[in-house]
């Protein structure tokens, strides 16, 4: 076909936009200078975006401030590095950083020695700080400025354990709709309303009241207006008119939002406690958790912090007559304060405290809701004692290291202390019941104590349904062997394309190298973790990414036959383009879609997949037509080898 | 090392289709009556349970690893060497008694019982999925299968003709149920890596697919005569070299990766290796069988105006 025969040269002005072909007035197969400076940049940004992670981290310890107020002052940084300098533990740098402190050591030998020392050392704020083993990354300053960071390690990886906690939504608000239930039917007595008795209140998410008649009904419903929470229906059941109140999907929502924030706060404040550089806390979905503690070396220690938690009472204070086997004395702010032993509520009866102001003196406070049973023992109790202290007890149960030479190593090895203190000690000034609120603090003050109101107990149960724990050794292994791998391939790759395209070969091993570079720049700038199955995404797309170059050269190998080499070049690039494109959308498709629905490995390895397709693309397609164009464009050539 | 470059080197591909469909209906026979018949070895992502991996000093026999574990309560655990001689895979069920909550201490368990026998062993790994997630990865996985399927089915819709569309789709279930099939017959643990490769050899096998389809469709446009098997097969043998090359560098790597990528890669290199070499082979035999038994024909790929078809080519928007 005429039209077809033709095309190539056709093309070269309209068509090629994407390939920007040579004007027809100009030599062929030579890209305008902006283009090769465009390949050139790009390949040299990817090399310095992919440098970082070239650089070994040194081992570290780092320590972290809790509070954000207290830092690190210099003269605990100095005691900290003279305790190491007359341990003799070598200490190669310090950085600070917002707060924080990263003591670069010599080997990894060094690592669990001094986390022991400095956190000894520390040791009368060990509260304040998380001393943690770390990696200190060793980018020069310039780079890491420019935003360069390596990749970080998955689990798999780095070794560390990754839990899947799932948070008992169901029972945590059947508990709200008991709760609201009680309130209802403590609120039709109080307002003399006759309800229908032996009736099984609630079903799931509803609450269900019957009654003798209309006119009752409607009383009750005035009286229960304030359950805004609730759907209310009016029904009928076998001569009964009943008044059915039905949680809203909203509330339903608001509360699995709260739930799910307050077990987070928990849980952070936890794992902070586990020693850990970088810990993940993070929601995933409704009604689950998702936990990453890279480094961990006792998984079991985390899982049992992961289960257990702190909790408060609030106890009355200990009137002077009490007897010395009723009460118990704790210190608070500087003073021994005597309390009672049987406590009123626990934290578990603490809905909700949040820090607000009052509006009358416009002081800080904590309004603090309780449940239904917390408020009516709170009404009990304070309703006789007005005048009296009401104190907050914090009981922890604190998970602590501690390094224990066994079998001539050192190892780590986990315990629990139990901590307890006063928090909070308040007079009571009017009987209190289902909210009430705390005044009389700093700002300060108040703020914590409503964080640990609301953090010190869980609001839903969990427990845990995924746990995945590597081990140090392990992943170490797994990097040694993933790289291995990527090396050979590559190997293999670039030694069987020079062997078979020769010259072209070589652009295209040109090609794959930069390829194999703007990759891993960019899943760096992304801040991509790299997992094992995240390497063989890299080693395939090494072994896959060859085929746009494949494809090509076949193409120019064809229409040599009845073209000229400048021509057959043109027109193998040209014509190969639109298959490319088609095959790797195609493929791209894939990877998004295992991207979305995939979890843990298969997500690890689309983003590798996905990176790849487009690096390969972009390399395939303009750094090989670049160095071809290098290679033979501009000049007259009788024939080509490919 | 020459593919289409002389006319001299014709492969008559069509002419032996029909050998080519019998053979596939037997391997697919085989994968499917495996498949339903003793189903897959399903790893602990699907079927949830514990899973633990330790390194011993020493060599050790599994069974004797196994009595250690019955005398601690693991009744219907299994052990296995991982690798190496020194490393062992214990896998064990849920246990039912233990609810929800309590089924996560087991691989700590599991190791301290070891511990107490062998001093100087080594936790690798230690795995647990609840029951519920082990369902939920299942779904997803199977959804995540269909998904591609489907929007590959629409993609190639789009770009090419309905024949094309049912080629590359049954092409590609072809791939994955072949590929199922050695697992199935193999007895090869199936785990979440091993469905990652599954869908790697949808993206694989599609590249493939499309790349001769591309082929097989500028030929019927161009060519004035000439049968559609004399077509196709002008088209697979233009494409065969490059067929053969990027197979044979994705098969280096893959190869890489079983021997040097350690056990955790290897049921994703294993999946990955068979499907290429499947995928390579169902580019060829199903995708243009397909195409023509649903009787492909020129007037199929003409492109309504004239000018679109310069546009076709050199450049894509």
């Amino acid at each position: 076909m005429n039209h077809d025969e033709s095309r190539p040269q056709d093309n070269g002005g309209q068509g090629t936009t994407l390939l920007g072909a040579p004007s027809r007035r100009g030599p062929m197969n030579v890209f305008p200078l902006w283009k090769n400076i465009l390949v050139v940049t790009v390949c040299l940004l990817g090399a310095l975006f992919a440098a970082p992670n070239i650089f070994q981290p040194d081992p570290a310890v780092q320590i972290r401030s809790l509070d954000a107020d207290a830092k690190i002052s210099a003269a605990q940084k100095a005691r900290v590095l003279a305790a190491l300098d007359k341990a003799g533990v070598a200490v190669i740098g310090v950085d600070e950083d917002d707060g924080s402190l990263l003591v670069r050591l010599q080997d990894e030998a060094a690592q669990l020695g001094a986390r022991g020392l400095i956190a000894d050392t520390l040791n009368d704020n060990v509260g304040d700080f998380v001393v943690a083993l770390a990696q200190a990354p060793t980018t020069p300053q310039w780079l890491q400025d420019l935003g360069g960071k390596p990749m970080s390690l998955g689990l798999d990886l780095f070794g560390g354990a990754h839990f899947l906690l799932q948070v008992n939504m169901q029972d945590y608000i059947a508990g709200v709709v008991d709760n609201s239930a009680e309130g209802m039917r403590d609120k039709l007595i109080d307002e003399r309303i006759r309800f229908l008795p032996n009736r099984n209140w609630v079903d799931g998410q509803t609450i269900s009241i019957g009654f003798r008649d209309e006119a009752t009904r409607e009383a009750a419903k005035a009286a229960l207006v304030d359950y805004q929470d609730f759907l209310v229906q009016e029904r009928e059941s076998a001569g009964d008119l009943i008044l059915r109140f039905t949680l809203t999907e909203d509330k339903i929502r608001a509360l699995e939002d709260r739930a799910i924030s307050q077990n987070l706060t928990s849980l952070r404040n936890r794992v902070n406690e586990l020693g850990v550089s970088e810990p993940q806390v993070q929601r995933l979905g409704r009604s689950r958790i998702v936990v990453d503690l890279p480094g961990i070396q006792d998984s079991a220690r985390a899982k049992e912090i992961l289960n257990k938690f702190a909790n408060l009472e609030f106890r009355l204070e200990a009137l002077p007559r009490a007897r010395k086997s009723q009460l118990e004395t704790y210190e608070y702010q500087g003073r021994m304060q005597d309390i009672m032993r049987r406590n009123i509520v626990t934290g578990n009866n603490v809905q909700d405290a949040q820090q607000s102001y009052d509006p009358e003196t416009s002081q800080p406070q904590v309004s603090i809701e309780l449940d239904n049973e917390g408020g009516r023992k709170m009404h009990a109790a304070t309703k006789d004692n007005i005048g009296r202290s009401m104190a907050i007890l914090f009981i922890e149960q604190k998970p602590r290291v501690r390094e224990v030479v066994r079998d001539g190593e050192t190892i780590e090895e986990y315990y629990t202390i139990e901590e307890r203190r006063l928090i909070s000690v308040a007079t009571i000034q009017a009987a209190l019941g289902f909210s009430f609120r705390i005044t009389g603090l700093s700002l300060r003050e108040a703020q914590d104590l409503a964080l640990l109101l609301r953090a010190g107990a869980l609001a839903a149960p969990m427990y845990i349904v995924e746990e995945r724990t590597v081990g140090a050794q392990l992943g170490d292994e797994n990097i040694r062997r993933g790289w291995q791998s990527v090396a050979i391939g590559f190997a293999l790759v670039l030694a069987f394309m020079i062997f078979y395209y020769r010259g072209f070969g070589l652009a295209a091993n040109v090609a794959l190298t930069a390829n194999l570079t703007l990759l891993v720049a960019i899943m760096s700038i992304l801040g991509a973790t790299l997992t094992l199955p995240g390497i063989a995404g890299i080693v395939l797309t090494v072994g896959m990414a060859v085929d746009a170059n494949v494809l090509i050269f076949s193409r120019i190998r064809e229409e040599l036959k009845n073209n000229p080499p400048q021509m057959a070049i043109q027109a193998g690039f040209d014509r190969a383009l639109l298959t490319i494109t088609d095959a790797n959308v195609t493929t791209f498709f894939v990877a998004i879609i295992l991207l979305s629905i995939g979890s843990g490995p298969v997500r690890g390895f689309a983003v590798t997949l996905a990176v790849g397709i487009v690096t390969s693309m972009f390399t395939a397609i303009l750094v090989t037509r670049a160095l071809v164009n290098l290679m033979y464009g501009g000049r007259k050539l009788e024939s080509i080898k490919i | 090392m020459s593919d289409s470059q002389s006319n001299t080197f014709q492969v008559d591909f069509m002419g032996k289709r029909l050998i080519a469909m019998v053979l596939s209906g037997v391997v697919l026979a085989a994968a499917l009556g495996s498949l339903s018949y003793q189903g897959l070895n399903l790893g602990l992502d699907f079927t949830g349970g514990s899973l633990v991996e330790v390194k011993l000093a020493e060599k050790v026999d599994p069974q004797t690893v196994r009595g250690y574990l019955v005398d601690a309560g693991f009744t219907n655990g299994t052990v296995q060497t991982f690798g190496s001689d020194e490393d062992l895979l214990i896998r064990v069920p849920p246990r039912e008694e233990l609810g929800a909550t309590g089924q996560v201490g087991l691989g700590d368990e599991i190791f301290a019982a070891l511990a107490a026998e062998y001093p100087g062993i080594v936790l690798q790994q230690s795995n647990y999925v609840g029951p519920a997630v082990g369902d939920e990865l299942a779904e997803d996985g199977g959804l995540a299968l269909l998904t591609a399927l489907l929007v590959v089915m629409l993609y190639i819709l789009f770009r090419f003709t309905k024949q094309f569309s049912v080629g590359a789709v049954t092409a590609l279930a072809h791939d994955v149920i072949i590929v199922l099939g050695c697992f199935s017959i193999f007895g090869w643990t199936f785990d979440l890596t091993v469905l990652a490769a599954l869908l790697a050899v949808i993206g694989y096998s599609l590249n493939d697919t499309i790349v001769v389809s591309d082929r097989i469709r500028e030929n019927f446009r161009r060519a004035r005569r000439g049968t559609p098997i004399e077509i196709i097969n002008q088209a697979l043998n233009q494409t065969l070299g490059r067929t053969l090359v990027t197979s044979l560098t994705t098969l280096f790597v893959l190869l890489a990766l079983l021997f040097a990528g350690g056990e955790v890669i290897r049921g994703f290199a294993t999946a990955l290796s068979i499907g290429v070499v499947i995928g390579t082979y169902s580019s060829i035999y199903v995708a243009a069988n397909v195409l023509l038994l649903m009787n492909i024909s020129r007037e199929d790929l003409l492109v309504p105006e004239p000018e679109q078809d310069g546009s076709e080519d050199g450049s894509y928007p």
